[in-house]
Order: C-alpha cells, then sequence, then structure tokens
C-alpha cells in the first residue's frame, strides 16, 4: 500500500488519544484510591485516638473534692496495638496538669471533640482532645483530656496504600491501552477491509463497490461508486464516439476509393496517376485506421462483457488465414500452419480470438517481402502458444514490447499503412483470455516473430 | 596506647565525677581490651559479677572496644539518661517499663539490622529497645516447710494453701515490697491485670503479715536459710543460679500463667559510639547461640524457636501499655491499694 498521501495515522491518533485518556484515568484512580484509603486509616487513628480518650474520661472519678484518676491500662495498650507509635497523654483540670506530659499542649478554645496535627518531642503527632464536666461534690470543674500519638504506623500503611494505588493505576493503564488498541484495530477493520476490495480490482474492473461498510463509511462507499459510474459513462461515451466517427468516415471512405480508382483506370497520363495512386493509398490507410478503431473499440466491449464458448484454436487459425489467403496470395506469400496436436480445445470468445489472429496475421502479411512464406506454429506444453514468424524487416529500435501499446509503430515502417492499434488489440484479447503476447525478432534470419500464449484449461 | 588511654580515661573520670553529684552509681569497671579504639559506654542494672562474662566475650568478638561499666539502680539509670543525659552510648536495664519510656519520650536511637529482624515480635519494640534475657517470675518454696503440704500449681491453690493454713505460713511468705522494688512494682502492676486473683492473693498475703523484700536474692537466702517458706514472685532466673549452691529450695513454675520478665538494651540518642553499642545489641540479641554466656551469668536467653505461649509463659508486653503504671496518679492508687492489702499486721 503506498503511503504517499498518508499524513499521520488514524489508529495511532486514536490509540494515543485512549491512551492518553486511560493514563488521565489511571491518575485519578490512583488519587481517588489513596485519598480514600489514607482518610481511612487516619479515621481509624483518629477513632482509636477517642476510643482511648473516652476511655480515660470514663476512669475520673472524685475524692475528697479532688479529681482523680484510675488511667485504664487499655487506654495506652490499645494504641500500641496497631502500631509501634510513640504514645502521649495529659489530663487537666481547669488547667492545671492532673497527670501525663505537662508540655503537650492543650486546645485554647474546644466545642467538641477536637483533633489535631502538630510536632512534638521531634516528631509530628495526631492528638484528639477531650472536655468533660465534671462535678466533684459541690463544685463543677472542666477536665481536658489530650491523647496524642506518632504517625509511624500511619506513614508505614500510607506507603503501603500509596503503592498499591500505584500498582493498581499502573495495571489500569496497561489493560486500558491493550484494550484502546484493540478497539482501534477492529473499529478500523471495515476501513482496511474496503481499501483491499478496491486494490484488488483489475484495471478496468469499474463494477460498482458492493462491500458491506459501516454507516459512517457509506458516504465515502456512495461518492466512490457515482465517481466510477461517471468515469465509467465517460470513458463509454468515447469509446461510442470513436466507433461512430470511425465508422462514418469508413463508409464515405469506400466511395471515394471506387471512384478514385476509376478515375485512376481511365487516366493516360503517368504523372496524373502516380498522383492518384497516392490519393488511393492515403485513403486505404485511413480505412484500415478506421477499421482498427472499430475493432478495438469492439474488442473492448466484448471483453467487459466477456463470454467464453468452447472452441479449437486450431480450427481458428485455420478459418483466419483460409480468410486471409487472397490476400496474401497478391504478393504471392504461402501461410504454412503446423501443429504439434490435432486439436487445442480451449473455452474464450471466438470473435475476439479471431479478431487477434487476423490482426497478427495482417502484420505479418503486411510487413512480408513478396514471395516469401509466413510459419505458424502451434504447440501446447503448459500452455497454448501460437508462434507467428515473417520474413519482413522484423522488429527496429526500442523495446519490442512497447509495440503492444497503443498507437505506437516500428521505426521502420513509414513507407506501410498502419495505425498501430493492431497489436494493441491482440495485447487486449490475451489479457481478456489471461493470456499473453511475446513479440520478437526471428533468431534465425530476418523476419518478426509475434506469438499469443493463451493458458491450458 | 597507654596515654590516649589515660587521657580518655580521665575526660571520663572527670565528667562522671561531675555527674555522679547527680546519679547515684553502685559499681564501676573499665574493661581494656587488646586493641581498643573506642570506648563503650554501658548503664546497667545488672551487677558486674554477672555481666562480666558476657562483657569478655564480647571483647573477645569485638576487640577493639573497650568498655566502661557502670551499674546503677533501675530509678538512678532512669535519672542518668532522662533527667541529665549523662553520655551513656547502651542502657542495659531489667526495668521494661522504664526502657520504655525512655523509647517513647525520644531517648532511644532506632537500630535495624538482620539480627534484630530475627527477634520475635515480643522481644522489641519500635527497633529502639531490644530483649536479649526472658525472665520468668515463680514461686520458690522450702521442701522442709512443705514435707507434708500439698505444692500449689496455680494462683487460685495457692490462695487455698495459704487461707487454711494460716498458723504455718504466719510470717513465713515472703514477696517484693513494690513501694521501694521497682521491678516488684512492675511484677505486681502485670499480674494484676492479668488475673482477678492478684487482688485476693495480696489481702490473704497481708492477713500472714508476710514479710517484704528488696530483692530476690535475701528471698531466697531465707527461704533457704528455713526462715520463710515460700517466696512469691521471685526471679526465675536468679533463683536456679542460687540453688547450685543451695538445698532444700523448690522452685515452682505457675501453671496458671507465668510472666516472663524481659531485660532490654537501648542504645542512647546522643551515644557516642553507636557503632559499639549496636554490635553489642546484636551480641546481646544472639545470645541464644551461646548458651556458656546464659550458663555464667545466669542471665537465660531469649529463646526464638520456643513457643511462650504453650508453656503459659506470658512475656510482660513491651508497649505504651507498661506506661500506664508509671503514671503518677496510676502509682499512687495501685501502692495505696497494695499498702492497704498487705500491711495488715493482723495478729492471728
Amino acid at each position: 500500500m503506498t503511503l504517499r498521501f498518508a499524513s499521520g495515522s488514524m489508529q495511532g491518533r486514536l490509540v494515543i488519544q485512549l491512551a492518553l485518556i486511560a493514563a488521565l484515568l489511571s491518575l485519578v484512580l490512583f488519587l481517588v484510591v489513596r485519598t480514600v484509603a489514607e482518610r481511612a486509616a487516619a479515621d481509624t487513628q483518629d477513632n482509636i485516638l477517642l476510643a482511648s480518650a473516652t476511655s480515660i474520661s470514663d476512669a475520673l472519678y472524685s475524692e475528697r473534692g479532688a479529681v482523680r484518676l484510675e488511667l485504664p491500662y487499655s487506654a495506652l495498650s490499645m494504641l500500641g496495638s496497631i502500631s509501634e507509635d510513640r504514645v502521649f497523654y495529659r489530663i487537666a483540670v481547669g488547667g492545671e496538669t492532673l497527670t501525663g506530659y505537662d508540655d503537650l499542649p492543650l486546645p485554647t478554645s474546644l466545642d467538641a471533640n477536637q483533633f489535631d496535627t502538630y510536632r512534638y518531642k521531634g516528631e509530628t503527632v495526631r492528638a484528639v482532645a477531650l472536655k468533660r464536666n465534671f462535678s466533684t461534690g459541690n463544685q463543677s470543674r472542666d477536665v481536658t483530656i489530650v491523647v496524642a500519638q506518632t504517625r509511624l504506623g500511619l506513614a508505614a500503611i500510607s506507603s503501603r496504600i500509596t503503592n498499591t494505588a500505584m500498582a493498581t493505576g499502573a495495571i489500569f493503564f496497561l489493560l486500558a491501552t491493550g484494550l484502546s488498541l484493540w478497539a482501534a484495530q477492529s473499529a478500523l477493520a471495515p476501513l482496511t477491509r474496503m481499501a483491499g476490495a478496491v486494490t484488488r480490482r483489475g484495471p478496468s474492473d469499474l463494477r460498482p463497490v458492493t462491500a458491506k461498510a459501516p454507516a459512517e463509511l457509506a458516504p465515502l462507499v456512495e461518492a466512490l461508486n457515482s465517481f466510477i459510474l461517471r468515469l465509467k459513462a465517460s470513458l463509454n461515451r468515447s469509446e461510442d464516439f470513436i466507433a461512430e466517427a470511425a465508422h462514418r468516415v469508413r463508409t464515405p471512405l469506400a466511395t471515394v476509393r471506387t471512384q478514385a480508382e476509376v478515375v485512376h483506370r481511365s487516366l493516360n497520363q503517368s504523372q496524373n496517376k502516380t498522383a492518384l495512386r497516392e490519393m488511393i493509398r492515403a485513403i486505404d490507410e485511413s480505412s484500415r485506421s478506421a477499421g482498427q478503431l472499430l475493432d478495438h473499440a469492439m474488442v473492448n466491449f466484448r471483453t467487459d462483457q466477456f463470454e467464453t464458448t468452447l472452441l479449437d484454436l486450431v480450427e481458428l487459425v485455420q478459418e483466419t488465414t483460409d480468410r486471409l489467403s487472397p490476400t496474401a496470395g497478391l504478393k504471392d506469400i504461402l501461410i504454412n500452419v503446423s501443429h504439434d496436436q490435432s486439436s487445442f480445445p480451449f473455452s474464450g470468445d471466438p470473435i475476439l480470438l479471431q479478431n487477434a489472429l487476423r490482426n497478427i496475421f495482417d502484420n505479418a502479411i503486411k510487413y512480408s517481402p513478396a514471395d516469401s512464406t509466413i510459419d505458424v506454429n502451434m504447440t501446447s506444453d503448459d500452455e497454448y502458444r501460437i508462434a507467428v514468424f515473417d520474413q519482413g524487416r522484423g522488429f527496429q529500435g526500442g523495446d519490442a514490447q512497447s509495440y503492444l501499446n497503443r498507437f505506437s509503430r516500428g521505426e521502420n515502417v513509414d513507407d506501410v499503412v498502419g495505425s498501430g492499434l493492431g497489436l494493441t488489440i491482440v495485447q487486449e484479447v490475451a489479457a481478456a483470455h489471461l493470456g499473453r503476447v511475446e513479440i520478437q525478432n526471428n533468431e534465425t534470419g530476418a523476419g518478426a516473430c509475434v506469438s499469443l500464449i493463451l493458458p491450458r484449461g | 596506647m597507654r596515654i590516649p588511654y589515660f587521657a580518655a580515661w580521665l575526660i571520663a573520670f572527670i565528667t562522671c565525677g561531675s555527674l555522679t553529684i547527680a546519679f547515684e552509681t553502685e559499681q564501676q569497671k573499665f574493661y581494656n581490651s587488646s586493641a581498643g579504639t573506642s570506648v563503650l559506654r554501658i548503664i546497667s542494672t545488672a551487677d558486674i559479677s554477672s555481666f562480666e562474662p558476657i562483657l569478655l566475650a564480647f571483647q573477645a568478638d569485638n576487640p577493639t572496644i573497650d568498655i566502661d561499666y557502670v551499674v546503677a539502680s533501675s530509678a538512678q539509670t532512669m535519672q542518668a539518661i532522662y533527667d541529665e543525659q549523662a553520655p551513656f552510648d547502651l542502657v542495659i536495664s531489667s526495668a521494661m517499663d522504664l526502657q520504655t519510656k525512655l523509647a517513647n519520650d525520644g531517648f532511644a536511637q532506632t537500630y535495624v539490622s538482620s539480627t534484630t529482624d530475627s527477634l520475635p515480635t515480643w522481644a522489641k519494640w519500635r527497633n529502639q529497645v531490644f530483649a536479649f534475657t526472658q525472665e520468668p517470675a515463680v514461686l520458690v518454696v522450702s521442701e522442709k516447710a512443705f514435707r507434708d503440704l500439698p505444692i500449689p500449681n496455680t494462683r487460685e491453690e495457692l490462695i487455698e494453701l495459704l487461707r487454711d493454713n494460716p498458723q504455718k505460713f504466719w510470717g513465713r511468705v515472703g514477696t517484693y515490697d513494690v513501694r521501694t522494688s521497682g521491678f516488684g512494682y512492675m511484677l505486681a502492676t502485670q499480674n494484676s491485670r492479668n488475673t482477678d486473683s492478684f487482688w485476693r492473693l495480696t489481702e490473704v498475703m497481708g492477713r500472714l503479715n508476710t514479710r517484704l523484700y528488696c530483692c530476690s536474692g535475701e528471698m531466697i537466702d531465707d527461704v533457704a536459710a528455713g526462715r520463710l517458706a515460700m517466696a512469691y514472685n521471685v526471679l526465675g532466673s536468679y533463683a536456679e543460679n542460687r540453688l547450685k549452691t543451695l538445698d532444700g529450695v523448690k522452685i515452682v513454675p505457675m501453671q496458671d500463667f507465668v510472666s516472663l520478665m524481659l531485660r532490654t538494651s537501648i542504645i542512647t540518642t546522643n551515644a557516642q559510639n553507636a557503632s559499639g553499642a549496636k554490635r553489642m545489641v546484636d551480641f546481646l540479641s544472639m545470645m541464644e547461640t551461646r548458651p556458656e554466656l546464659s550458663a555464667a551469668s545466669g542471665l537465660p536467653a531469649v529463646q526464638r524457636q520456643e513457643t511462650t505461649a504453650a508453656k503459659g509463659l506470658r512475656p510482660i508486653r513491651l508497649g505504651p501499655g507498661l506506661l500506664v503504671f508509671l503514671d503518677r496518679l496510676k502509682r499512687e492508687t495501685f501502692i495505696r491499694n497494695w499498702q492497704n492489702s498487705i500491711v495488715q499486721n493482723n495478729p492471728l
């Protein structure tokens, strides 16, 4: 497939865009997982701190008008059960430390349970402060309970969660990218299929595209089909025009030629006779060109609507040579047909094949000198080969195969009538039958050899 | 080599001399190594006679480390480190609660090595407090006194026995005085949270005019001499050591549970010879592989493989729970309750 017109790949762009989206989503996933999990871990620590502070507040009692406390074992041991973090506490009655760490900060104002994070003894601690109104006999005292814990365990959990979230994000990203690659491929598959279907067509296949296309591609297919239709119509029109023109020219030319012959015969002056002969020759050339243009148009039409019947190539060759023998006889040319088996069964279009053979023989007769032989060798091995040898001037100059192009003639043909269409017709017929044409000069002596090669079976 | 030593010693002496004004040491000994280049300064509650074999074995492995070994009580050790930041590299103590407090309040360095990693989780805390011995608290009885009595195997049986035979045990039961012995206090508080029978036992012992001691040694001596019929909550390792030379004394591990005291070490944050201290921690942690040291010192090493639960051994848990009984109010209340239970002076 040529990439001359490619400006970036649709699939590449699609994959990159999907991968970017996946990366973004992975990042979001990572952040969400980490935030939620860290929040949960932090909440767990807060809850345990609160439980500890609450159990301390429940252990307050009053004795002889003073607030007393019997610190429950579980109050501190529960903090030690989830991590090996440092634990600090302070119980203050009206700002006076009852027990615990004297320098642990007390909250300035306190409405409800208050959580706080600050540095204490060289480490970041999470602290909960709890205020209880405690009555000792006749007076009511404000008791503040502060329980703090370092966050090492939390940091460990946090790094574990971060790793997990990172791995989750990475796996999600890889999975999403892989899937988007697959999705892009499968989404663009119809396009590739359609391009393949159009690419595989033969050069003259101008049928509309009928492959199933997704809705997004339907306008393109429709446009393509309409383009093909217009192209086909345009081609047909020009072929018709050529055929029509040739036909219109040929009939009056025949009349002109007859009249010229009559005049030629009645003329006595050799000077005038020569001029008229030149005229007749020019008319012949025009008439022949018109005929070949017609032939070409016919061949085009028939190859478009190609239909085959079973026939015998030997018979066909014989028939064609028979029909041409009067022309050959004029120049005393003998056509000699030989074949290595009695019949060459082949399924093809007889009219096309005959047309091709007639063009080959026509050329051979045309370029053969008077009183010579044309050998037609028919051989069959893997394929059928009909080789026509003449003793003419052969091909000269350039690539012999280029004679198969339309309107292309050799460099040594100025004195011979010809349009340059003959071998093109042969070539087109051969292609329609999945065969080919080979042209070369005779290896032995003068003359050309044109071979029509057709597949067997 | 002699001159720098002397200089170091002198400096150490002067520094120590200025500090001894604050905290009191009981013993001090300097161990010169064969090729000493650094001094490891240890403050410990274990007396020199028991710890010397371990120090010498350590120096055999580490010939470049001199050791300055200072013995102090657990309270004085606490004061030296906590209040005065005395320049010690390593603190070795049987007072788990105080060691935990030192670590909790930021006086201990974190140290992780393959050796400390191999310690069971109950034998370390925060990678700052490392246990190297496990010493059970046991009941020591005089065989003569129990000639016609069943030896109790649980605390319930012990309570029953004391209650049923007050005349036989009057004044002949010994235990730690928790007011003066930090170790006794820790054992008692741990007992109190492990079993409800603790207070009943204390009550019963109080009714029998129980005698109170500062140390395991004296209790064992009195049991051996026949002055005591039994001593409760004696350090098993100590008793076993003394039993080699004493007859008529029997160690009874309680079957309901045996409190396991852990002797621990911590590296101080202001250690000048942290690398030496770390080597000592690794050496002590691997004492399990040197049974001859346990035998010589009488300090049973931490057993990694032993399933403590199966034997009813209950290691005292390192961690913030130990801080609870260090709380001033908690201690006041506990000691008052204990005193009310045990000091009754009831006539029979």
